[in-house]
């Protein structure tokens, strides 16, 4: 193809992609160099159903006239990025002084809020992703035995937990392991401790989240894996039949090796999905046991009654540069792939 | 904009009230658009004033509890999205720090005479809200299980866990105390209740100094560690509205909640009417020999945009005062603590009535406190778990302040 034509073809998808991807990452990036400018502040008489008192107020009348001058707010650099809420430099070098022990200085870390984010997102990431995989492998290989008149219905329910919202799923989960719901009742029952609740600690509430994050995204990986077996090789797998290769043999060294192409798409995406963690923090009332980074971001944005847009940006930021280095091997090994096949 | 089935009956029965369904507002021409939160009292706020609508006078309402998220951006634009945005203590602060709400003084001189004095919220002199119902947290208990247990009703939080661990260990109620301790907004909420009842300053005078580390944020943290001690496991998973149906559900004997959502909880007709029967609503206990209640108070408001024109600001305000009309209040009076006119507290009433005469005091309308309450949401919950000491709680709180409010313009 002529790079004319090339490049003809592909301008719309560029034009979109600048406009609606690189554009807001740009400005995001620009916003967190930025904070609120000082505030003008006067002490003024306040009166409310109950009673007066003096009190300072913003004046939001010096405060306009700063904002028409300079729209963006104050420059602070790399400030927002380093400050407490964020890398915490100061801190982390003081921890580190202060810690007799490497385990010591990871605990005291983790009492820092983004490395407290970063521990969960991180744990949540790389236990969910490879177990979603091997879920989703063998549930591919169960549904593919079934008999063909069950096969639509099996392969629609199996689905089911991916078409659930995830903040519906992660809702309709957390009442049923209330302690009055049928999963947390039964546990109790089954256990005989009326005290227990999956609610309450950090260990459990983990374990629901990632429970959850794998009930949630198997289907994404059987689905994907059930349209990989479909192409499987029947003449390869017959030979192995006829060379006596068991089940598992057959798996093992046809279809595994068929589908291997696909597991790097499935963790390539499910890498990126883990890593962007929220839904199932609010819906399991988790924020006591658990913190991501895109809880943060949502934690400055919407709980604060005065959103912290600087800060949320540079998390922001943060989090696509760790999305970057996660999908780093990834990406390396898929271009690696490509290579070969191309040469 | 969600009624449920009792609102819908009460404004059917407000409409059905013939001075209202044809109602002269004296308005000749403009538009009102109002942004509200979305519960009762408030629903019957603006339908009230929607039947201002004529043929010359536009009514639009937009009740939303994502309202908090919609003003500042809404009312920024000229002309303003909303011309009539309802606010609380706390919501209307952000309003006021852009200068997004227009001074009422000459709009109450002409058409509020309605108005009784402790409705107008004044700033600098200048009246820039006007309240309508007030709110707290207080007292609820089971009558008949205190009485059981030979327990008299609680007046200081002392108390309250003294007979929470009595009933306890009686094994008779699952969780004889439960409050709203899931982190975020709610713990951070009951944090402040008990530091003013302490008697703690949150802020030194004058600054925008947090100083809640002292000796009151400590004797708070130890009391909501006392209290959780007494609870079912769960018990940082629990808001407002999870606790709604556990008080229901028989699985509480004794809680300090909303006034807002008293008269759900005492209503014959709701989900579980023998516990209604049961539930008795008293003044917010106070703690540690103090003398003022451990609970903040919280009112309920309207604001006129400043970005709105000034025909639309006039309509818009002749509207709020039908929709906060003495007629309202008293064709609803267990609505809410209605601050109107004429207004008799109903028992749904009782709780925050006797609150505001204990003295309690109102939740700050600083305009660093929301960046304070955030911060003590997101860091009190390692220390009620056992994970931390109290004074690393706190310290770790005033860090988080700290660098929001350096990130926000308020400290340098």
């Amino acid at each position: 193809m002529p790079h004319r034509t090339f490049f003809a073809f592909i301008l719309p998808s560029l034009f979109v992609m600048l406009l609606f991807i690189a554009l807001p990452i740009l400005s995001v990036a620009y916003q967190s160099l930025f904070i609120e400018h000082d505030q003008a502040l006067i002490e003024v008489e306040t009166c409310d159903p109950f009673s007066c008192q003096k009190e300072l107020r913003v004046d939001a009348a010096a405060m306009a006239a700063l904002r028409e001058e300079a729209p963006m707010g104050k420059f602070n650099g790399l400030g927002t990025y380093t400050n407490s809420s964020h890398l915490a430099f100061d801190e982390v070098s003081q921890i580190w002084a202060n810690s007799p022990s490497i385990l010591a200085f990871l605990s005291s870390l983790t009492n820092l809020p983004f490395y407290n984010a970063m521990a969960f997102t991180l744990a949540y990431t790389f236990i969910v992703t490879p177990l979603v995989i091997i879920t989703g492998f063998f549930i591919a290989l169960g549904v593919n035995a079934v008999p063909t008149l069950i096969k639509g219905p099996v392969i629609f329910f199996s689905l089911l937990p991916m078409i659930v919202t995830p903040l519906i799923g992660s809702l309709v989960l957390f009442w049923m392991i209330d302690s009055k719901g049928i999963l947390g009742a039964t546990l109790q029952w089954v256990f005989s401790d009326p005290q227990l609740t999956l609610k309450a600690s950090p260990t459990l509430t983990w374990t629901v989240l990632m429970v959850y994050g794998v009930w949630h995204s198997a289907p994404f990986s059987f689905i994907v894996y059930y349209a990989g077996l479909q192409g499987v090789p029947k003449d390869t797998l017959e030979s192995a039949m006829i060379d006596g290769a068991t089940r598992w043999e057959r798996v093992r060294y046809v279809v595994i090796p068929h589908l291997i192409p696909l597991t790097t798409f499935i963790a390539l995406m499910q890498l990126m999905d883990n890593f962007r963690v929220l839904e199932p923090i609010v819906g399991f009332s988790a924020e006591a046991n658990a913190s991501s980074l895109s809880y943060l971001i949502y934690n400055d944005l919407r709980i604060a009654e005065t959103p912290l847009f600087g800060s949320a940006a540079a998390t922001s930021m943060l989090t696509i540069i760790g999305v970057v280095i996660l999908l780093t091997p990834v990406l390396i090994r898929t271009w690696r792939d490509f290579n070969r096949k191309t040469h | 904009m969600k009624l449920t089935l009792k609102s819908s009956l009460a404004l059917a029965a407000l409409f059905a009230s013939t001075s209202f369904a044809y109602a002269d507002c004296g308005i000749e021409k403009g538009s009102v658009r109002i942004l509200s939160n979305d519960f009762l009292a408030l629903q019957l706020v603006s339908a009230a004033a929607a039947t201002c609508a004529s043929d010359t006078v536009e009514v639009t309402a937009n009740l939303t509890a994502e309202h908090k998220n919609l003003q500042v951006a809404a009312l920024s634009t000229n002309p303003a999205t909303y011309t009539v945005a309802v606010v609380a203590n706390g919501s209307l602060v952000p309003l006021l720090n852009e200068g997004l709400v227009r001074p009422l003084d000459d709009l109450v001189a002409m058409y509020g005479q309605q108005l009784q004095p402790n409705q107008l919220i004044k700033v600098d002199g200048k009246i820039v809200a006007i309240a309508f119902m007030a709110n707290a947290q207080h007292l609820m208990y089971r009558k008949s299980i205190l009485e059981a247990a030979g327990i008299a009703p609680p007046k200081t939080y002392e108390d309250m866990v003294a007979a929470a661990i009595i009933l306890k260990e009686k094994g008779e109620v699952a969780s004889p105390l439960v409050a709203n301790f899931k982190p975020g907004w709610d713990l951070a909420q009951e944090f402040v209740n008990m530091y003013m009842g302490f008697g703690g300053e949150l802020f030194e005078p004058g600054t925008a100094n947090a100083a809640i580390n002292g000796e009151a944020g400590l004797k708070a943290l130890a009391m909501m560690k006392a209290m959780a001690d007494t609870m079912a496991p769960e018990y940082m998973t629990f808001d407002t509205n999870a606790l709604g149906p556990v008080w229901e559900g028989g699985g509480a004997a004794m809680q300090n909640m909303w006034g807002s959502r008293a008269g759900a909880l005492i209503d014959p007709a709701g989900a579980a009417p023998e516990v209604a029967a049961d539930t008795v609503l008293a003044g917010a206990p106070t703690v540690g020999g103090g003398t003022i209640p451990a609970t903040t108070l919280w009112w309920d408001g309207f604001t006129i945009a400043t970005n709105a024109s000034d025909e639309d600001a006039a309509a818009s305000f002749q509207a709020m005062m039908k929709g906060i009309a003495p007629e309202v209040a008293a064709a609803n009076p267990e609505a809410a603590a209605w601050l109107i006119a004429g207004y008799e507290p109903t028992p749904a009433a009782v709780g925050v009535f006797e609150t505001v005469q204990a003295g309690a005091k109102p939740y700050p309308m600083l305009p660093y406190m929301g960046l304070l309450h955030t911060a003590l949401g997101d860091n009190l919950a390692e220390f009620m778990q056992g994970q931390e000491s109290a004074e690393q709680a706190l310290a770790d709180t005033i860090t988080a302040y700290n660098t929001a409010a350096k990130e926000a313009g308020f400290l340098q």
